[in-house]
């Protein structure tokens, strides 16, 4: 850790031009919380169409980090929510009345389904997950790897509503000799050269998983443009790169597919942990798929002001691949001590669990604050974060420091 | 941000009044946060880099040396098909491990 953030520091430090938007986020806490955390300070809040003030990470194609701040409680508004895109241009138009869902390649009956027949024609299905970037915190990785340097704020938490996706096959008919099922949204390269961002998923796999659906409303809300309107697609408990956004095709083939961003991209070392010795390559890979535990401290923020003797509510939120979690601890003595928060309303297994715990800090200094979950079967977070080359499942028991005085 | 077709199409249209819903968003030009420092080779490396992606892709990188920006170019010409030539790249990776280098 400590090596690593020097160096971050050295470099944010060379970004002289940034000073205009770090003299504006000096005014609020959320803005306090961002410079204590070196991977973000430095970057500008920005506001994009139908967002609120989100964190800059690229401009072109667009991905924006959610603020910790709006990690103390379950649901993440579609407004603050991430948006991670991977190519340019991305969309910025779509006409309902012409947009059409297609249900191609080895089926019975090709569907061109409008919204109005998803709405319409199948029966409606909701589901409450976490859709998280499989790089999100790579920022926090060390040694440090290539990639997105995102901190801790490309997750978020919605009730989604659609049609679920087998219906949708079982309505194509899925033939004999079925593998899987590719998806493509309405993102195209500029060149041709650029690989068309193409997921795919077993047949076996969204069959068998009535909460795999294609949502058409967030939080009760049509979906922002830059978070998949019309509809995208929802896999709960995977790592949200197969919730392909402003879905257009759904292609059933014979084989496993292997383009880019299935294969070089988003794959993870094939060993128990997902990882490897730090600096070190993998001998085989496998896609990424299920969500590691983990539970973060929304409120108070990294850096926050207390006041010994006072009492402080201490929130945030855990999830983890779809087992729910079954227990949330916390420690004020960097991990010494440990005792357990309660938990907030449960919203379903793939959902981000709140919790909260009273806390008084008992005289003046640093505190430093940790949190940890664990899930269903057993799994847990461990003090040494875990290592792999693209710098994916991070779960590292996380903390936040807060200063009492 | 949603908006309906305006009056003189939505009457063209009037018999397929039911369609026609059209939401468009416009997006922000690249943040100058992506800027990058001066250096010998910060034009040909803006050109090259922003023909596909604003420059904060590479400010926001940890510092590297030589290596990982040559194996950054080779990424983006061998896997994303971008058109640089041996010499530009040469220029932009000299560019790149001296002003974003270790």
């Amino acid at each position: 850790m400590r090596s690593p953030r020097r160096e971050f520091l050295r470099t944010v430090g060379g970004l002289g031009a940034i000073v205009v938007s770090a003299g504006l986020l000096a005014r609020s806490p959320r803005a306090l919380a961002q410079q204590a955390d070196p991977i973000l300070a430095g970057r500008p809040l920005v506001r994009y169409p139908e967002k609120t003030d989100l964190i800059l990470l690229t401009s072109r194609p667009p991905q924006l980090e959610t603020p910790m701040t709006y990690f103390d409680r379950a649901i993440t508004p579609n407004d603050a929510f991430f948006v991670r895109y991977h190519t340019f241009p991305v969309p910025t138009s779509v006409d309902v009345g012409s947009w059409r869902l297609r249900v191609t390649g080895l089926v019975d009956r090709p569907l061109e389904l409008s919204l109005a027949d998803l709405k319409a024609k199948f029966s409606k299905a909701a589901v409450t997950a976490v859709a998280q970037c499989s790089g999100n915190s790579r920022g926090r990785f060390a040694p440090r790897v290539l990639g997105g340097e995102w901190g801790d704020g490309a997750m978020g938490n919605a009730e989604w509503v659609g049609v679920r996706l087998r219906d949708l096959l079982a309505a194509a008919g899925v033939r004999q000799g079925a593998v899987q099922a590719t998806f493509e949204g309405l993102d195209k390269p500029a060149f041709p050269s650029v690989p068309h961002f193409v997921k795919s998923l077993d047949i076996r796999r969204v069959m068998d998983d009535p909460d795999v659906i294609v949502a058409y409303q967030m939080n009760g809300r049509e979906l922002p443009m830059l978070n998949g309107f019309p509809a995208r697609l929802v896999v709960p408990g995977w790592y949200s790169t197969y919730w392909v956004k402003n879905l257009s095709e759904i292609a059933v083939i014979d084989h496993v597919f292997e383009k880019f961003w299935m294969k070089p991209a988003y794959r993870i070392p094939d060993t128990p942990c997902g990882c490897v010795e730090p600096g070190t390559a993998p001998k085989n890979t496998v896609p990424i798929s299920r969500m590691t535990v983990r539970s973060f401290i929304g409120t108070p923020a990294n850096g926050a002001r207390v006041v010994p003797g006072r009492p402080v509510t201490l929130k945030g939120i855990a999830f983890d691949g779809g087992y729910g979690v079954r227990e949330v601890e916390v420690s004020d003595d960097s991990g010494v001590t440990w005792r357990r928060a309660q938990l907030g309303p449960d919203l379903g297994r793939y959902a981000f669990r709140e919790w909260s715990a009273a806390w008084t800090p008992a005289s003046a200094g640093d505190y430093t604050l940790m949190v940890r979950a664990l899930n269903a079967i057993g799994e847990s977070q461990g003090y040494e974060p875990l290592w792999n080359p693209a710098g994916y499942l991070r779960n590292v028991v996380e903390r936040v420091t807060v200063h009492a005085g | 941000m949603r908006r309906t077709l305006g009056i003189a199409t939505l009457v063209l249209a009037l018999p397929l009044a039911a369609a026609a819903q059209l939401k468009t968003i416009t997006l922000p030009p690249d943040h100058p946060y992506g800027e990058l420092k001066p250096g010998p080779g910060v034009e040909v490396t803006q050109r090259a880099c922003r023909a596909c992606h604003s420059t904060d892709y590479i400010v926001m990188q940890p510092r590297g040396d030589a290596k990982q920006w040559e194996a950054v170019l080779t990424k983006m010409i061998k896997v994303f098909g971008a058109s640089i030539s041996d010499e530009d790249a040469k220029a932009i990776v000299g560019y790149l491990s001296t002003v974003y280098g270790k």
